[in-house]
């Protein structure tokens, strides 16, 4: 199992990682940031497989993403 | 025990980027990052900017940089690679930069083996001015330069730089990739890692030309980007290993 | 400066900049050929692998001047040498290196224009090399030398004041001069001087934080901050480096004003002037930029009739009639493309003033 830490401040709410999670992992949160983007954030009662789609089509470098 | 299968390259800077959402370059730039760290790099190389939108990778990179005139940049890592042998010294140049303005320089450099890296970021379009004609952009592609596309007779076909350059001699390993799907940006990886590890075994010339999506300049949004450029740009630029001296 | 004229041999102004070079600690040259300059490239392809340096033939004047850009970046003593059409090309290049606040060497061994021009000498290139060249509000040092003994010494200078400002210093000399021979010694005066660079230099960023090299400065007034920069380098340049030469002025009654060449024919024509009875005396600029503004104004005080000579058709003119006060009669007498003023036509202006 996997795990996965969006830094919020540096999503610009591109949501390629939205469309690369197989497990509906990520979602899009309904708070603006500072960069007035909705980001994303963690879907609950989704699993996460530590795959890692998501972080590697990240252009901000904006997921970390640890395995167990 | 938990392990980080996937964290933010140390090479990378913590600003954030200025770069459209979406916008390739964040990703190649990790790529780039995350090679000079797995080499122990951080310490050792000089990167140059090219004019363009990626003029500012100095704020984004954690290595000494350097800002070349547009298309210059290739005269700029000879001089600094030619007086320090010992430095590890990569270009990052957009189409216009690279194919128009810099061809000269691209080929010369290429030609000569300049012990340097080439990231060669070819997204069809030129970005930072708004979206005119670059030398890649496809034929028939509207742009603010071609209102009714791009025509084979008025401005030529989009030139294949990782074809050309493949053909001389200094060039020691040469591959075009894609950034559109997490698979292809692995393969991007590789290639950025293996042409970093040709420049280290002084093998000559490394470049990976690398397609990207400008969303913004194609008036699209991220995800349907990503899909023109695996549909389209990836048939008018097939993508593979077109020298690798190292194999 | 025994040793100095004991060692004289029997050299050419080209070879004089390019062994000026090496004894200045030019490790790195990058040029493309072109004609009256090309001995300058011939000889420091042979000559920098001796003293471990680098040279390289580029495919362009473009790419010279960028890969001089480069070399510069990381600490190195460069030079790039050309001519008319090619220092034309590298405008941009020094308008880069200015900006980034680089130094380098860059000689025009000037040839006639406008154009592709001819390879006849000239020196019409005066406004291109004084007032920066290339785009935006910046300077090069400009050294114009008058023999070939100075073609060596002003190029080791050259390096050393490029160092000091961290700006592109040039060389201005013309076909002459460049390929004409005389005994020189080729033994600097001094050992170089040398500048500590390690504050700014692009080494990798080895235990210090990582630095960048650059002119484009968007946030905020930080492009207006670097011109102020730089025009603070400018006025410490005013200060500190205008050079020049005074021959016969202490009882001149009437003065020429030339440099390079044209000075070297004009104190023909003064000598003779002389032997006529006519109290002429030369001011020869050696920097261009900074131009010797208060030395001239000095002179004025006592010397009310100027005539200035030239291989073009006014240009340094302009600066002098800046400088002069009024009531000062400033004549002139030029020829351009290629043309060469003879001492017999600037004799026959001096009696007419």
């Amino acid at each position: 199992m996997g795990r996965i830490v969006i830094n919020a401040a540096l999503c610009k709410g591109c949501y390629l990682c939205v469309e690369a999670c197989r497990k509906k992992h990520i979602e899009i949160d309904d708070h603006l940031n500072a960069q007035d983007c909705y980001p994303v954030r963690e879907a609950p009662n989704t699993e996460c497989t530590a795959c890692p789609r998501c972080a590697t089509v990240c252009p901000e470098a904006a997921i970390e993403v640890f395995h167990d | 025990m938990e392990t980080n299968v996937f964290k933010r390259p140390q090479a990378l800077t913590d600003t954030p980027t200025h770069y459209c959402p979406g916008c390739g370059h964040g990703v190649a730039h990790r790529l780039v990052a995350e090679a000079i760290d797995h080499f122990g790099l951080r310490e050792h190389t000089v990167g140059v900017a090219s004019a363009g939108c990626s003029v500012m990778m100095y704020k984004y990179f954690d290595v000494d940089t350097i800002e070349a005139a547009h298309g210059r940049a290739l005269a700029v890592a000879t001089g600094i690679k030619r007086t320090h042998p010992e430095l590890t010294v990569f270009t990052y140049q957009g189409d216009g930069d690279l194919a128009s303005i810099g061809l000269a320089e691209t080929m010369h450099a290429a030609n000569r083996g300049e012990k340097v890296c080439v990231i060669f970021i070819n997204n069809a379009v030129y970005g930072m001015t708004g979206g005119q004609m670059a030398p890649t952009t496809l034929l028939g592609m509207k742009t603010s330069t071609t209102p009714t596309g791009r025509s084979l007779h008025r401005e030529g076909s989009p030139l294949k730089m990782a074809e050309l350059l493949s053909k001389l001699d200094g060039v020691a390993f040469c591959q075009r990739v894609s950034l559109h799907d997490p698979d292809q940006v692995y393969e991007a990886r590789e290639a950025i890692f293996r042409a970093f590890e040709a420049q280290l075994e002084g093998l000559g010339f490394s470049f990976v030309e690398v397609l990207s999506a400008c969303g913004t300049n194609m008036r699209m949004k991220p995800s349907d980007a990503q899909k023109w450029v695996a549909n389209q740009m990836c048939q008018a630029y097939p993508l593979g290993v077109f020298k690798d001296d190292e194999a | 400066m025994t040793e100095r004229c004991e060692r004289k041999t029997l050299t050419m102004g080209n070879i004089a900049v390019a062994e000026g070079a090496v004894q200045a600690g030019c490790r790195a040259y990058f040029g493309y050929p072109i004609t009256p300059q090309n001995e300058i490239p011939e000889y420091l392809s042979a000559r920098l692998p001796e003293v471990g340096g680098i040279f390289l033939q580029a495919e362009s004047e473009l790419a010279s001047i960028n890969m001089v850009l480069g070399a510069a970046s990381t600490g190195t003593r460069v030079m790039t040498s050309s001519s008319g059409p090619g220092i034309s090309l590298m405008q941009e290049g020094i308008s880069f290196l200015a900006g980034s606040q680089l130094p380098a060497v860059i000689v025009n061994i000037m040839r006639c224009g406008p154009g592709l021009g001819g390879i006849k000498p000239t020196q019409a290139d005066y406004f291109q090399a004084t007032r920066g060249g290339g785009h935006g509000d910046y300077r090069t040092l400009v050294f114009a030398p008058g023999n070939v003994q100075e073609m060596f010494d002003f190029t080791v200078c050259a390096f050393e004041l490029a160092d000091k400002y961290r700006n592109p210093v040039m060389i201005l000399a013309d076909a002459i001069l460049g390929q004409m021979r005389e005994p020189a010694t080729l033994v600097p005066e001094h050992p170089p001087v040398e500048y500590d660079k390690s504050g700014w230099i692009l080494n990798g960023a080895h235990g210090r934080p990582s630095r960048n090299i650059r002119s484009m400065y968007l946030e905020g007034d930080g492009q207006e901050e670097l011109n102020y920069v730089l025009q603070q380098k400018y006025e410490q340049m005013e200060e500190e480096e205008p050079r020049h030469e005074e021959r016969w002025t202490e009882d001149a009654d009437r003065l020429v004003i030339a440099f390079g060449t044209s000075a070297r024919i004009a104190s023909t024509s003064i000598r003779e002037a002389r032997e006529e009875g006519i109290r002429a005396g030369l001011f020869r600029p050696i920097t261009l930029y900074p131009y010797p503004k208060k030395a001239l104004r000095a002179l004025t005080k006592h010397i009310k009739k100027i005539l200035v000579v030239e291989m073009n058709c006014g240009q340094m003119l302009e600066d002098v009639l800046a400088i002069v006060p009024q009531g000062v009669k400033v004549a002139f007498h030029g020829r351009p493309g290629g043309g060469v003023p003879t001492h017999t036509d600037i004799l026959e202006k001096l009696k007419e003033l």
